[in-house]
């Protein structure tokens, strides 16, 4: 605790009230320390370990952010958010940013006066069910008892689903995903539904996957993004470049391990402006040079990222599906660096 | 005349024992369980509730496993151990995580000060709670929340130094004013502390710490987490919240017209409106009024209004005892020339407070328990928030009772002390019926 925040306190200072301040980048700067929010716990996206290091998917992009600017992946202060605090903590200016598997919706961006910056993935609503239920469609679940997280999109797109494939269902409410887990598993609803990705998890985490399918169907678009304050696009640019820099790191083969040699010169002019040695694009949004090198070898590139945290690797095991550069098939696709 | 041999027994007969529908197991029984139909059906229907719990419930405790790095390590020590089938307790979680569910994210390096700081909290509440303690430990008791602020949170010992300096000069012009009554020494008092703070305060605290840097390196607020946390809070809410509540119940009984409808108007508001609103409006809507940039430390925030919500529940527990106290004490205090204050101090209050001790710990209790809410502004309590982190490390997901029982089992510590304490007051304060 400050402890002069404390005696103003007792002071009864005199507050000024303000509006949060427009130039983040500047706030970040002097404090010299990125306040990210970020989920309370979510596997492979962020989550602490025994020792109190937070790292994930969603985590990384917070790190590479604070590269860019700060120069030191550390230099970030992870605000854990819930499904309720999330945007009014970056409206406020509580956090610089939010990176917390936040669906980019129309009201999300315009409603809210919130600026996605892009997507870090594409995630969609999946269904679980056990095997011996002998269901292997979603289409099949007519009258079947789903567990369902209430307040948030998935129960929204769950109901337009049924609805659109005139079929009925008994919603079964629970609060958490923990909760979801138990009650799924203790037989109170035949299919539990959320993200594939926290599918995909869940399953993994069962005592006996082989028991339980992921049904094919994903029933609703789910993009996935690190979020803004409206009206600072200045920082807008700077997390939506950072981000797409990750992901052009991958398609032109720049990795934490070959970056140095990389920044050396090559013979794509590209991949040269990308890393600072051609041009100077940092300076057009208010950074150095070696913005974007220094955010690439923080955790590296997008396919690094995803490899490391929640990729086929790891026990979480998502396969890069939509996920995938665009020459792959996926839907990545960086604007150029020119 | 016949003689009659009068017939008179010179010896005791035996006791005979008691019949055997009277005495022993079997009375007990009968008397207790099976006394009538309906004691036959509840007994039986109590027994197999208790047997089906037990039997649900034992053998996955049986099958308890300490030593493993995850929940799929755990199901395989307890596969290979007790068959395929078999269900167990995965308390490695605890064994792996205790130290995040007690502390949160608090350096370990530093672990030693929180750990001091709540050792130090029996020395400091013995002299308030025992009276055979002795009478001096009290100064240690006023000085204990201003050194448990520097050692949690660390960085200077100047401001700490300050604000006890307030204190003293405020007591110095509350001796001061004492000649004008209590309403001089009071306002004196205040104002004196207050004038010390705005003033010369922080500068002299700037000079002090340039001149002298004595301190600890800096915890912040965001490395509080688990039960370190939830005592922090609850015990700072407990500890302010008496005395402010025992004011603002007096407010609402006072002749005064501003003061009273000021009282009625907070106590209301206040409890009034939901926990985690209050909550909320801590850790969100207060942003929107501050100066951006501003650092209005985030436990700071719960901790007022968590005091303020239940310094409203004491108030009218208060308030509930003074109204039960005859109106012949007052009489009685009036006639005996004392003022305001004083009858208040000397004889309303210590009756006031000894019929309301089984109100006062139940808010207690229940606001110690509602300190797991800061959850839902983003802190972690012990009881969802580091769960929600443990599990979110895939290692551990998919555990669920096994922190729920750990974090309870402290919990209901913590608060079967603080409920038998209050009988034990309860017993030592009786003056009737004795």
């Amino acid at each position: 605790m400050k402890k002069s925040v404390f005696l103003g306190a007792l002071t009864v200072a005199s507050f000024v009230a303000g509006a949060a301040a427009a130039a983040t980048l500047d706030d970040v700067k002097a404090r010299g320390e990125l306040n990210c929010g970020v989920n309370t716990g979510l596997v492979g996206f962020a989550a602490p370990d025994a020792n109190g290091n937070w790292a994930g998917f969603d985590v990384a992009i917070c790190k590479a952010v604070a590269a860019a600017v700060l120069g030191d992946s550390s230099k970030v202060k992870y605000v854990p958010t819930t499904g309720q605090t999330r945007f009014t903590a970056l409206a406020s200016g509580e956090i610089d940013l939010l990176v917390r598997n936040s669906t980019w919706t129309f009201t999300r961006d315009t409603d809210l006066k919130l600026d996605f910056a892009g997507v870090n993935y594409y995630d969609g609503q999946g269904f679980m069910v056990r095997r011996d239920l002998g269901v292997s469609s979603a289409k099949e679940l007519d009258g079947a008892t789903v567990c369902i997280q209430t307040g948030t999109t998935t129960e929204l797109n769950l109901a337009d689903f049924f609805k659109a494939n005139n079929m009925s269902y008994q919603p079964i409410a629970i609060d958490t995903n923990a909760e979801g887990e138990q009650q799924y598993l203790a037989g109170a609803c035949d299919a539990y539904t959320t993200d594939a990705s926290g599918l995909a998890a869940t399953r993994a985490a069962f005592a006996d996957p082989e028991n339980h399918i992921i049904l094919p169907e994903i029933i609703s678009k789910e993009p996935l993004g690190p979020v803004v304050r409206h009206g600072d696009n200045e920082w807008g640019d700077i997390v939506r470049w950072t981000l797409n820099a990750l992901v052009a790191a991958e398609e032109y083969g720049v990795t934490s391990a070959n970056i140095e040699e990389l920044s050396k010169g090559t013979q794509n002019p590209e991949v040269n402006r990308l890393l600072g040695t051609e041009g100077d694009l940092g300076a057009m949004i208010g950074l150095d040079k070696e913005w974007a090198k220094r955010a690439i070898a923080a955790g590296g590139n997008y396919g690094e990222i995803f490899a490391a945290n929640i990729g086929e690797q790891t026990p979480i095991g998502l396969a890069r599906g939509l996920n995938a550069q665009w020459t792959q098939g996926g839907l990545l696709y960086a604007p150029p660096f020119r | 005349m016949a003689e009659i041999a009068p017939f008179v027994r010179h010896e005791m007969l035996p006791a005979e024992p008691a019949p055997a529908s009277e005495a022993g197991v079997l009375h007990w029984l009968r008397a207790n369980l099976f006394s009538s139909p309906l004691n036959v059906v509840l007994t039986f229907a109590g027994v197999f509730i208790v047997y089906w719990l037990v039997s649900h419930s034992a053998p996955w405790l049986m099958h308890s496993v300490w030593a493993a790095d995850s929940l799929g390590e755990c199901r395989a020590i307890i596969a290979e151990r007790w068959g395929p089938d078999a269900t167990g307790a995965c308390w490695a979680v605890i064994r792996d995580r205790w130290h995040q569910y007690l502390f949160g994210f608090y350096p370990w390096e530093h672990i030693w000060r929180p750990i001091t700081v709540f050792a130090l909290l029996f020395v400091a509440i013995a002299p308030v709670l025992f009276s055979s303690v002795p009478r001096k430990l009290l100064w240690f008791t006023l000085a204990y929340p201003l050194l448990a602020l520097w050692l949690l949170w660390g960085g200077t010992i100047w401001p700490e130094v300050m604000i006890a300096a307030g204190f003293g000069i405020g007591a110095l012009g509350f001796m001061l004013g004492a000649r004008f009554g209590s309403l001089g020494a009071i306002s004196l008092g205040t104002l004196a502390a207050a004038l010390f703070w705005v003033v010369p305060a922080a500068p002299l605290e700037h000079a002090l710490a340039a001149m002298l840097p004595i301190g600890l390196p800096e915890v912040s607020s965001d490395q509080f987490g688990g039960f370190l946390l939830a005592v922090t809070v609850g015990v700072g809410a407990i500890a302010l919240s008496l005395p402010m509540g025992v004011l603002l119940a007096l407010g609402r009984r006072s002749d005064m017209f501003l003061i009273r409808a000021l009282c009625i108007g907070f106590i209301e508001f206040i409890r009034g409106v939901p926990l985690i609103t209050l909550l909320f409006v801590a850790s969100l809507l207060l942003n929107y009024f501050l100066p951006p940039g501003t650092n209005f430390d985030i436990i700071l925030r719960v901790e007022i209004l968590v005091t303020f919500f239940a310094a409203a529940y004491i108030a009218e527990v208060v308030r509930g005892a003074l109204s039960a106290l005859p109106r012949g004490q007052y009489e009685a205090a009036d006639a005996l020339g004392l003022d305001y204050w004083k009858a208040q101090r000397l004889i309303i209050l210590p009756q006031a407070l000894k019929i309301s001790i089984p109100g006062i710990v139940s808010t207690f209790i229940g606001m110690f328990k509602d300190t797991t809410l800061v959850v839902f502004v983003g802190l972690f309590d012990p009881l969802k928030g580091i769960s929600d982190f443990v599990r979110a490390d895939f290692a551990w997901k998919g555990i669920y009772w096994e922190p729920y029982i750990f974090v309870g089992c402290i919990f209901f510590l913590f608060n079967f002390s603080m409920s038998r304490y209050a009988m034990y007051l309860e017993q030592k304060l009786k003056r009737d019926h004795r």
